[in-house]
């Protein structure tokens, strides 16, 4: 997987000046938090159930040969077949051979965050495929060659006046000459020119949200119907998704589907869920000749036995994007990874390394919303700290700041040098602070080092009086002269 | 009352606002408590803790626990540096250490002042006078690891003349987050003003928090454009400590 995600604080700064993109984000972090909030208010179970989706991953995870092996001998039962693909180039491999054995030319997929961490589509147009998404945000990010700007949503920073661009230039080889700016024929004009594609195809190629060991089926959840036509339509059905995604039984699929839909889009259910159990089988109506499932580890048994274990029980809900103040502030773009917002700077790293993506995990404020969201409970903020760890211990984190953090916790353990260094800071804020002008307090406007990225965007109240602990010790000297004084006072009465 | 009650004040009440120390003391004391503030306090180790420093943080625990380890409670005006301790303390140390059962043992009698107050205490008011209107921002730190939610709310109810509204968004970050908000320091200018335009829509002319980093930095925000709105710690309008509109 190619990152950006070392460029994160330019492409941030970039996209804090970006309007259109505020106001995107502004409806995204608004809308569907409350959606959300709406839905989960209906269902009084809500957290019982998370409860219950928490223990099912855990489980599944901690069997997880065992549930795979499952999976495979159904898939093999139903007529299918199963390929284990180690890295994300040996997937890559396996989906390009697997095309190559039906002659393929044309392939369609549906929105798969796995094939985008795999660059999937780069390897199989490189094989002189072509290469079409069909989910219409993914679709349209595919038309800008950008990465999603959100697992759920990939498109979801662009105006409609954006994609009528996009459309314009795209399909004027298709005869549209018209550019057309409304949104419901957008969709039209994405329905028309896919419909060929969908027609053509040799090779559809799925992801799935779920495997289920219990009956070598995999579940797609969707909205746009877009999966059905690309697992049904073309003679070969490729599913191409992680190991982590296999649940042991229905009825544990049954829990994790009335949390993903609320979770994700404040939708009770999705418009469309599916249940592919294999190839064509005789009497069926429709169907592929073949369904191959590519299994991907690419990185992810190693984080099974690593302490960021946890994040493998992620249903890819985007719930903690949504309701995250960063993502919010800069988009999924910033990130530079397919995977942004707090599961994203969890997941980038594991799946590259923290010299190319230490920057997402620092970029938290650890307010902990993600966490409190989250359909599976996963400790997000304390993953996300993990990866802080591991960049300060492999002297990753800048000297300054290593120096700094050292000083800090030698001063924490010698507390008359500690209560020494805060006067000495009490008097370099004084002397930076202006002269007392009114009763309404001495505000400093710019502050040096490392500070300075306080006072670039606000002031600082400078503190008077002395520290707490100092004029604490002064009170209580001056009520022990006091108190003496008077019992030296009573002391006099009394002779 | 027999317990041993401390108070961790925490190093930025101790540097930046010793006020809230002397209302947390106050607080304490009207509660009934004889209440110790050790002189070698210094530091939780949060800074530490979230940047990936682990044995600084655990230097800075095994300090704390040299402080505080013979106090029957210790309670901290802050949700952050008070879950630090209760929440994050515990995990520091492997069980087979010997620093962890102590520890562990001092994290959960180790208290956020509003849950003390109200929780362990029993108090139910406070005999203080703020003539002013007020919204509550919640720390992201107490809200979640702590819950701290109603308690200051509650407790604010009680003060005399005190009118309370709520913002639209009280639960949202503020954008402060210890070194975030210099390190991102866009991302958090953007923050802080999403929090100050909140806080400048409901009118009120006091914003009430419960950790003083976050109040610095929401004050600070407020004061660069130039709003007339003071930041307070709950504890300082709880102590009767912040004067009426147009005194003071």
């Amino acid at each position: 997987m190619h990152v950006t995600s070392d460029q994160f604080h330019e492409k941030s700064a970039e996209a804090l000046k970006d309007e259109s993109l505020a106001g995107a984000l502004f409806v995204l972090g608004k809308m569907f938090p409350l959606m959300r909030e709406a839905v989960v208010a209906q269902l009084p179970e809500f957290d019982a159930l998370r409860d219950r989706a928490r223990d099912i991953r855990n489980h599944t995870l901690d069997h997880l040969p065992d549930y795979l092996d499952a999976f495979e001998q159904k898939v093999n039962a139903n007529g299918g077949r199963v390929h284990w693909a180690r890295t994300g180039a040996e997937a890559n491999r396996i989906v390009a051979k697997l095309c190559a054995e039906v002659d393929a030319k044309q392939v369609i997929k549906s929105k798969s965050m796995v094939t985008e961490e795999l660059e999937l589509n780069d390897h199989l147009e490189a094989q002189g495929l072509v290469v079409t998404e069909t989910d219409l945000g993914e679709y349209i990010i595919q038309l800008r060659k950008e990465k999603p700007f959100h697992i759920v949503g990939p498109a979801l920073h662009l105006s409609a006046g954006q994609v009528s661009d996009t459309f314009y230039e795209a399909h004027k080889e298709y005869g549209r000459t018209e550019k057309v700016e409304d949104k419901v024929k957008l969709v039209e004009e994405a329905r028309i020119v896919l419909r060929e594609r969908f027609k053509n195809a040799d090779v559809g190629i799925t992801g799935a949200n779920f495997l289920i060991a219990e009956t070598g089926q995999i579940a797609l959840v969707t909205n746009e119907g877009n999966a059905d036509l690309t697992a049904t339509l073309p003679k070969r059905h490729i599913v191409v998704t992680g190991i982590e995604k296999v649940v042991p039984t229905l009825d544990d699929l049954g829990v994790l589907l009335r949390l993903l839909p609320r979770s994700a889009t404040g939708q009770e259910t999705s418009n469309y869920v599916s249940l592919y159990t294999g190839p064509r089988q005789d009497g069926d109506g429709d169907g592929p000749a073949s369904f191959d499932v590519v299994l991907v580890d690419n990185g992810r048994s190693e984080m099974l036995a690593s302490p960021v274990k946890e994040m493998l029980r992620c249903i890819r809900c985007g719930a903690c994007l949504n309701s995250c103040p960063i993502y919010g502030a800069v988009g999924g773009q910033a990130y530079g990874s397919v995977y942004s917002g707090p599961m994203g700077s969890v997941w980038t790293p594991a799946l590259t390394s923290v010299s190319q993506a230490g920057d997402l995990p620092n970029a938290s404020t650890f307010c902990g919303k993600c966490e409190e969201v989250c359909p599976v409970r996963i400790p997000l903020p304390k993953l996300m700290r993990h990866w802080r760890e591991k960049e300060f211990e492999q002297h990753l984190s800048p000297t300054t700041a290593r120096w700094g953090l050292g000083v800090w916790a030698w001063l924490g353990r010698h507390p008359s040098a500690y209560r020494f260094f805060v006067s000495l800071s009490l008097i370099g804020m004084n002397a930076m602070a202006p002269a007392p002008t009114s009763k309404k307090g001495r505000w400093i406007a710019k502050l040096p080092f490392i500070a300075a990225g306080w006072t670039k965007s606000r002031n600082l109240a400078a503190p008077s009086g002395g520290s707490f602990l100092s004029q604490y010790k002064q009170a209580q000297k001056a009520a022990a002269s006091k108190n003496s004084a008077r019992s030296s006072n009573a002391e006099g009465e009394n002779k | 009352m027999s317990k041993k009650v401390a108070l961790f004040a925490t190093c930025i009440v101790n540097t930046m606002r010793p006020r809230v120390g002397f209302a947390a003391l106050k607080l304490l004391e009207d509660a009934g408590y004889d209440v110790d503030v050790p002189e070698s306090q210094t530091c939780c180790g949060q800074p530490n803790f979230n940047s990936g420093d682990r044995e600084g943080t655990r230097q800075l625990a095994r300090h704390f626990l040299k402080t505080f380890g013979c106090y029957d409670y210790v309670v901290v005006p802050s949700g952050s540096c008070g879950g630090m301790v209760h929440t994050h303390y515990p995990d520091l140390f492997e069980p087979s250490e010997e620093e962890h059962a102590p520890l562990t043992a001092l994290a959960s009698r180790t208290y956020e002042l509003m849950s003390f107050l109200t929780g362990v205490a029993g108090v139910k008011e406070v005999s203080a006078r703020c003539n002013r209107k007020v919204t509550y921002h919640d720390s992201c730190a107490g809200l979640r690891e702590l819950k701290v939610k109603q308690q200051p709310r509650d407790l604010l109810k009680t003060v005399d003349g005190l009118e309370l509204v709520e913002m639209k968004e009280p639960e949202v970050c503020c954008g402060f987050g210890g070194l975030f908000c210099v390190k991102y320091s866009d991302i958090s200018g953007d923050m802080v003003e999403k929090k100050a335009e909140d806080v400048v829509g409901t009118g009120a002319d006091l914003v009430a928090m419960g950790d003083v980093g976050c109040l610095l930095n929401v004050e600070g925000r407020l004061n660069r454009r130039g709003e007339k709105i003071e930041a307070v710690h709950v504890a300082e309008i709880l102590a009767g400590m912040v004067p009426d509109r147009g005194e003071g």
